[in-house]
């Protein structure tokens, strides 16, 4: 064999012909055209084109790899030097070099498994010492006079957050502190935000989120000491970071989660329709309560009076039925005064207070008589003869009229 | 009526008016008051209801910012 493939080559091919072979066998094959493969970046070169260069390497292998710039585009972290990564692609040949290389179409870090196995290390742990214990957690203020926020200054969330608290609760007074949520700097930035609110600004309660992202992008907000910070705030905590579906340790560490920012500047607010509301029920208590409150006076002078009168004996001689009549007279004086000045006041009152009428003791159908000749108050017979003139107020209006005839009471 | 009673309620925040009035409310409808000190309270509240009200009506939301530290990094978010 060894003879003949020397000495009597049977099939010599160019290597243009042999690079052609393999370009079509690895083509033909569909395992190598769909294929997910993971190591280490290694020279990793991005071309002024925008293609990126790189071998994928493990302890014992390597295999270059291209990316061209359109899918390199689409990536959402920056491949570097050294970094474990997973790529999808298909096999093919650099005829030129004859370089079997990997063509990337996509490209991930590594160990999002990893990412995950570390996030429930830290939960355990976290979880263990207390952190997110919910007997810990510091109630939400109903009715917060300062809000302060922890997020991007430039970020979509903070609008998010701002339109809602300008939607729901207008009185309330808003403090940003700003700091990058994803990064390197993130974690230090969020716990520096936090603390310059609790130590400057004593805000009723904080709001702490970012709009959503990858796993990577939301990363700062399972960082251990950002966990810890948010456990530890003087003020209480909301946390809204990402979509409803992304949970993170300070989302558990916060005294109440949110699944959004937006609805983590709704928990931490009244509405507005609803507070409108209570108050017009309030006010409308004091109106209620205080016509109860003259129906009763009313009440009990009545009751007053038909005690007195069930308590004057049949028998009685004159001059102890007229000392009864007198002391009647004083008291449905003295109560009528009373009664008198609440009706004058209850008037008063209604110009000035729209809707809420005591003045309906008037439209009741009570009218208040007075003397023409000096505007006394008229609250027996007694205070009139026949001719005198006299003044009614009622609800709408007031009446003069003359005394045709007068009726003591018995 | 004098508007003395009231005056105070003008300069009131949104918290510390709706509190009063709750316990406004509350005071007027527990106790047992002389007519002169329940006409009193139901001016009150009349003015404390108003006052929220015009509030959350008209107020303008302040929001300021905290200057930003120099070891906050770049403003980034994806």
């Amino acid at each position: 064999m060894e003879q003949y493939s020397i000495f009597q080559p049977q099939n010599i091919l160019t290597v243009s012909q042999l690079t052609g072979y393999l370009r079509q066998v690895i083509e033909s094959d569909e395992i190598l055209q769909d294929l997910w493969v993971e190591g280490e970046i290694s020279n990793f070169t991005r071309a002024s084109s925008g293609h990126l260069y790189f071998t994928l390497k493990d302890s014992q292998s390597a295999v270059r790899c291209v990316m061209w710039r359109n899918w390199a585009a689409r990536l959402g972290f920056e491949p570097r030097e050294g970094l474990a990564v997973e790529a999808h692609g298909g096999m093919g040949i650099y005829e030129t070099s004859g370089q079997v290389q990997l063509y990337v179409d996509s490209l991930r870090p590594a160990g999002e498994g990893q990412l995950f196995q570390e996030f429930l290390r830290l939960k355990a742990k976290l979880e263990a010492e207390g952190l997110f214990d919910p007997a810990s957690k510091r109630p939400i203020p109903t009715l917060p006079k300062v809000i302060g926020i922890v997020t991007s200054p430039t970020g979509a969330a903070l609008q998010d957050m701002l339109n809602t608290l300008r939607r729901r609760f207008p009185v309330v007074e808003v403090v940003l502190s700003p700091t990058a949520v994803q990064g390197v700097d993130a974690p230090p930035g969020i716990v520096a935000a936090l603390d310059r609110l609790n130590r400057e600004v004593h805000p009723d309660v904080i709001l702490i989120g970012r709009g959503g992202g990858s796993i990577e992008d939301l990363w700062a907000f399972n960082d251990e000491g950002v966990a810890r910070a948010v456990a530890a705030s003087t003020a209480p905590i909301i946390a809204g970071v990402g979509h409803e579906t992304d949970i993170t340790l300070t989302d558990f560490a916060a005294d109440q989660r949110a699944p959004t920012p937006t609805a983590a500047a709704e928990v931490a607010t009244p509405d507005k329709t609803e507070l409108l509301g209570i108050v017009a029920e309030l006010a409308k208590r004091h109106t209620t309560h205080l016509n109860a409150l003259i129906t009763d006076l009313r009440w009990e002078y009545g009751q007053v009076h038909n005690a007195l009168e069930r308590l004057s004996p049949k028998y009685a001689v004159d001059s102890y039925r007229q000392r009864l009549d007198e002391i009647t007279l004083r008291l449905e004086r003295s109560m009528g005064v009373r009664l008198d000045r609440m009706n004058l006041q209850v008037a008063s009152l209604g110009q000035s207070l729209r809707g809420l009428n005591p003045r309906a003791v008037l439209n009741r159908g009570y009218a208040i008589v007075t003397r023409e000749m000096d505007g006394a108050v008229i609250k027996g017979a007694d205070q009139v003869q026949s001719g005198d003139g006299i003044h009614i107020q009622v609800s709408r209006g007031s009446i003069d009229a003359r005394v045709t005839k007068t009726n003591q009471e018995e | 009526m004098s508007d003395k009673p009231t005056q105070d309620i003008q300069t009131m925040d949104f918290e510390t008016a709706f509190s009063a009035l709750q316990k406004n409310v509350a005071q007027l409808e527990n106790e047992d008051l002389p007519l002169e000190k329940a006409l009193a309270l139901f001016e009150r509240g009349q003015a404390l209801a108003k006052r929220c009200a015009v509030l959350l009506e008209e107020a303008e939301m302040k929001v300021r910012t905290l200057t930003i530290d120099p070891s906050a990094g770049p403003e980034t978010e994806g």
